[in-house]
């Protein structure tokens, strides 16, 4: 409970700033990570929807991360690192677990995946976020999510006249 | 909040009445049981009243499917009611609105199992 009271007062803090966290291979660590991800995104000022959004792409990065990565695995960690740029949150979950190759993972839009009783966790995570990357570790996955606060491109600039996001 | 599970049974059709969250470790093994014990005792219409279910992953989803997919093999049918609108919404995304018959009024819903 200690360490969730901290995680409070620290995202409380600036609007602007960086979290970083390590986490036992749990359910419980998915919920508390979940929580943060809210945390950050109200805090943010992103609306309720955006904030479910945020909030469910973290969820399932996270039970990714713990069941399919580390397997539960007590000896395994998961380390999150949440950062409020001013112009996005970027969200950096990772594992060490056996590494994912997202680009093998079935469309489960397709006709013939409609039925599987899996495989929708990491469509739901690129349909929330505005940009999904996968990196390789040795061993694990990184996994970072990114939900932009201002617009790519504003009207009447270019693109170079945009915030960045890291 | 875990999911609760309430059962009735009104002309023949068994309503599971659910609330809570349906997410892996929070609900999916709840609805698994519940839906795969009254499939096993020869249940054949059962409708799923969602609407105080207000949180949904990417496993209750697959377990929403699992539920219509055992049903259907045993000749049973697995409807839903009065989806909240986040589920709504993540349904429509998954395209698993087109799978399911989802129906807004149980006096309909219990009338089209006949």
């Amino acid at each position: 409970m200690r360490r969730k009271r901290r995680i409070e007062y620290q995202v409380n803090e600036p609007k602007t700033g960086r979290l970083s966290l390590t986490l036992k291979s749990t359910m419980e660590s998915v919920a508390e990570l979940e929580a943060v991800a809210e945390k950050l995104a109200t805090e943010a000022g992103l609306n309720e929807d955006e904030c479910f959004h945020v909030a469910m792409a973290v969820h399932e990065g996270a039970v990714n991360a713990v069941l399919h990565g580390n397997e539960y695995d007590p000896s395994k960690q998961v380390s999150a690192s949440f950062e409020n740029t001013g112009a996005a949150l970027v969200i950096i979950l990772s594992d060490q677990g056996k590494g994912l190759d997202p680009d093998s993972l079935p469309d489960p839009l397709a006709p013939e995946n409609l039925l599987r009783g899996a495989g929708r966790g990491i469509f739901l995570i690129r349909s929330f976020m505005d940009e999904v990357r996968f990196r390789r570790l040795s061993p694990g996955t990184e996994l970072t999510m990114i939900k932009r606060l201002v617009p790519l491109e504003q009207p009447g600039k270019s693109p170079q006249g945009t915030a960045p996001l890291l | 909040m875990a999911l609760t599970i309430a059962s009735r049974e009104v002309d023949g059709v068994v309503i599971l009445d659910l609330s809570g969250r349906i997410t892996l470790g929070e609900g999916s093994v709840q609805l698994r049981d519940a839906v795969r014990g009254l499939i096993s005792k020869g249940q054949k219409s059962i409708l799923l009243n969602m609407a105080e279910v207000n949180y949904i992953d990417s496993s209750g989803l697959g377990e929403l499917v699992s539920a219509f997919t055992s049903a259907k093999n045993q000749q049973a049918e697995v409807k839903l009611l009065k989806l909240t609108k986040k589920v709504h919404d993540l349904l429509q995304l998954t395209k698993l609105y087109t799978v399911f018959d989802i129906k807004d009024d149980e006096a309909s819903a219990i009338a089209s199992f006949k």
